[in-house]
């Protein structure tokens, strides 16, 4: 008589979990692609711990608060690592609801991705998309900052050049006895005739002949 | 009584700034592009000659004629013959488009720049899509930066028709672009002396530091071969097809062409800059200098870009047998971690005879993994710089560091010529007596990029970029080698190459050696001659001119043809420019005939 209860609870089990079944789910874990060298090994002890997690989430969903392991069933487990699950009620005869599940397990991805160092990419629930996290967006972008900065510095360093040159211009025009002293310093009055440079203005009163060059032209400096 | 002509404090800062105009954003993403296309190594052999006998002549010629005539285009043609003032004025319409939308690029760069300042890079993700289940649409199709590119830089518009709304964001972007270089030049050669030193260096440090870092990636020797070497050929082949590029006259009018081109001939920039000269400045040795660096400005940026051509060819292939991996493991729910690289086409084979129902369900989904394309996608220009660069540039450790560098550098090329080609509009205007007396130079120079900004918004339009290439292709191409070819002949004919040469001999105190007459008067004008026949018939026989416009429900891009307008947009441009040589030579002969008209009052 044992034996035939535990038959078919076995059975009943067997058909409530089942690759495709009716509110089952598939989940893919890549322990070796996340932790590498630091990967360990699935065994019945980290089924446990699924199982756990599973049951931990029914718990907080509304009307499930009495989910205990025990009704949370894996089935086809390979060497992927992959399985399905599913979640029974108290009964044991019927699986809860895929949209229970599957809100209760989005809810609580982050709890479950930490208890086994994983993240979303490596934890897969077929099925069940992930809430992607958007991505940082602080309230004033970080480019107009920087924008600004370099506007400004660049407005100041504009208004800093042209007052400069106006008041160049209005020394020079305060100063007209400084003209006359400037025309003998470098400034080479020359004026293009016929493509000749000659000096208009024959300042020297003919004691220097403009026409040749000075010595300082001669050399060129580089 | 006249104010002294402003000059350059020192001879370093003439060579600096015309190192500064002529080393541009097309050493770093034209050259590569040419390079790839024509067989790599052999396109060197024709590219150096036409340096000797094309680039090296030219640029002498036009910094001979500013150091002589000491004055900007307009004055110094006007010069050599009032007949061929219309030179000067081509040169300076001409250089004016070319700073209307060359500055968008800045304004580009300096988008990226502050862009650049965030963990992670912007354009290394994709923005989610309406309820956070997965990724915005547009750009999983395309990839991260190219969305980056076409919708959150230019939020371009699906064709030329669709005009769109200024965009702000570009727009501020150019408004600091105009002001930084408004800076730059506000004072003329005071202020333009003391930036082209940073301006002509900088890259070159932003460049070696990459070099360094590009030979040092995974999978950079891959790209370096690439270069060299033809698609799937072995080493004895490689001989034939190199001697067999060289037969090719593509090869050669490239060449010749991104010669020309690069060492901005023809502006009026590199005459404006030498009249800023003292006249006895040895002009030979520096235009043999600035040639010669910008050459192997070329060649560096090509190794750098081909060794980031190989880094991220060689990381999207590991990534796409990643995913092909991982799609087999999950299928047949193989052990995580078994399929390696190594083992993969094994395991496929063995899968394929064991399950085969399940294998070739799932076929159509596994790529083809494959080095050669992921390194044949030969792109230039803004693609190459904002896409290609970007997406090697997010997969390298610290990437912001490296993306600062980056777009600094473009800043500093791109500020660098524009600081030649905004000297080509104001050196005739500050030397035309009329208008430098009643406004002072700030005015001029202000006036010119307040001009220049509002026009250039057109760019930032959602339809802008596609008016942007049809100036990048039209603008300054045909209209260019006709100026430089009337500037030849104008020399060596009108002038006089003996009268020209006495004056250099006068000037300089050196002569001028037979070779330089030789190419002035016989094969420079030969040369730019046949490209000009060769683009005009290049330009008839394709028929109507297509556009490439990008299509955000395919996620890439397809091809369409310019509607009418724009046509006589692109004919308004070319005709603009070459129409004022002729015209300005019409004028000046009408206005003689006048002048005789009025002093011979019985003739």
């Amino acid at each position: 008589m044992l034996w035939l209860l535990f038959f078919l609870v076995t059975a009943i089990h067997a058909e409530l979990c089942q690759p495709g079944a009716e509110n089952a789910f598939k989940v893919r874990l890549s322990i070796r692609t996340a932790l590498g060298d630091k990967a360990y090994a699935w065994d019945t002890n980290e089924e446990y711990l699924f199982k756990a997690m599973v049951a931990f989430s029914m718990r907080k969903v509304p009307n499930r608060e009495a989910t205990e392991i025990s009704h949370v069933l894996l089935c086809n487990v390979t060497q992927r690592v992959s399985f399905w699950f599913v979640v029974t009620d108290p009964s044991k005869n019927h699986t809860l609801p895929a949209v229970e599940v599957q809100s209760a397990i989005r809810m609580n991805k982050n709890r479950i991705n930490n208890a086994f160092f994983l993240n979303d990419q490596t934890l897969e629930f077929l099925k069940i998309p992930s809430t992607l996290a958007p991505p940082m967006d602080p309230s004033v972008p970080i480019w107009i900052i920087i924008f600004g900065v370099i506007f400004c510095i660049i407005i100041v360093a504009i208004a800093l050049l042209i007052l400069s040159g106006i008041w160049q211009r209005r020394r020079k025009n305060k100063e007209p006895s400084e003209v006359d002293d400037a025309e003998d310093k470098c400034e080479n009055m020359i004026t293009i005739e016929n493509g000749i440079p000659s000096d208009p203005l024959d300042m020297k009163g003919g004691h220097i002949n403009d026409a040749f060059m000075t010595e300082d032209e001669r050399l060129t400096p580089l | 009584m006249e104010k002294a002509r402003p000059l350059w404090a020192n001879s370093l800062q003439f060579v600096f700034a015309c190192i500064s105009y002529a080393v541009g954003l097309g050493n770093v993403w034209r050259f590569p592009y040419l390079c790839q296309m024509y067989g790599g190594g052999s396109f060197l052999v024709p590219y150096i000659i036409m340096l000797i006998v094309e680039g090296m002549p030219l640029l002498y010629l036009e910094l001979a004629v500013g150091q002589r005539m000491r004055q900007g285009s307009i004055g110094a043609w006007r010069t050599i013959s009032p007949y061929l003032s219309g030179v000067g004025v081509a040169s300076v319409v001409v250089s004016f488009f070319l700073s209307m939308y060359y500055n968008v690029i800045n304004a580009w760069a300096f988008w990226y720049l502050f862009h650049s300042f965030q963990d992670p890079l912007p354009w290394s993700v994709c923005p989610l899509n309406g309820n956070h289940t997965g990724y915005d649409e547009e750009c999983e199709k395309a990839s991260s930066t190219q969305y980056f590119w076409y919708r959150k830089t230019l939020n371009i518009s699906p064709s030329l028709q669709e005009n769109g709304g200024v965009q702000w964001e570009p727009a501020l972007c150019l408004l600091l672009a105009w002001l930084v270089v408004y800076l730059c030049i506000l004072r003329g050669t005071e202020s333009t002396g003391k930036v082209v030193y940073f301006t002509a260096s900088l890259p070159y440090c932003v460049l070696i530091i990459y070099l360094i870092r590009g030979l040092t990636l995974h999978g950079a020797t891959n790209g370096l071969m690439y270069m060299f070497t033809p698609k799937g050929s072995s080493a004895l082949s490689l001989l034939a097809f190199q001697i067999e590029q060289l037969a090719n006259p593509k090869a050669w009018i490239n060449a010749a062409t991104q010669i020309f081109f690069s060492l901005g001939l023809g502006f009026g920039s590199l005459i404006a800059f030498a009249s800023y000269n003292e006249p006895s400045n040895n002009c030979q040795k520096h235009a043999i200098i600035v040639s010669l660096i910008n050459s192997f400005t070329s060649i560096f940026a090509s190794i750098v870009t081909f060794s980031i051509y190989g880094f991220k060819a060689t990381f999207n292939y590991e990534n796409c047998l990643k995913k092909v991996s991982l799609l087999l493991t999950n299928t047949f729910d193989l052990e995580d971690g078994f399929l390696t690289a190594s083992n993969l086409e094994q395991v496929k084979g063995y899968l394929a005879s064991a399950y085969p129902s399940k294998y070739s369900e799932m076929f159509p989904q596994i790529k083809n993994c494959s080095l050669e394309s992921e390194l044949d996608t030969a792109v230039q220009g803004t693609g190459l710089a904002f896409i290609v660069y970007t997406e090697a540039i997010k997969n390298m450790e610290v990437s912001q560091l490296w993306s600062v560098l980056y777009f600094f550098m473009l800043l500093m090329l791109g500020i660098g010529s524009m600081l030649g080609n905004t000297a080509a509009i104001l050196t005739p205007l500050t030397d035309s007596k009329i208008i430098s007396s009643h406004l002072p130079k700030e005015a001029i120079s202000g006036l010119v990029c307040l001009v220049n900004c509002a026009i250039g918004m057109v760019f930032t339009m959602e339809a802008g970029n596609y008016w942007f290439d049809i100036f990048n292709d039209y603008a300054a191409t045909l209209s260019l080698l006709l100026i430089v070819l009337v500037e030849t002949i104008a020399v060596c004919y009108v002038y006089g190459l003996r009268r020209f040469e006495s004056d250099l001999k006068a000037m300089t105190g050196r002569a001028v050696s037979w070779y330089w007459k030789v190419m002035w008067a016989g094969v420079s004008p030969l040369l730019i001659v046949s490209l000009f026949v060769f683009y005009l018939s290049d330009y008839i026989l394709t028929g109507t001119l297509k556009y490439q416009a990008w299509d955000a429900s395919q996620g890439q891009l397809v091809t369409k043809d310019y509607p009418a307008y724009a046509l006589a947009v692109i004919g308004l441009l070319v005709a603009s420019s070459t129409m004022c040589i002729p015209l300005a030579a019409l004028g000046t002969f009408v206005q003689r005939r006048l002048k005789r008209g009025d002093a011979d009052p019985v003739a």
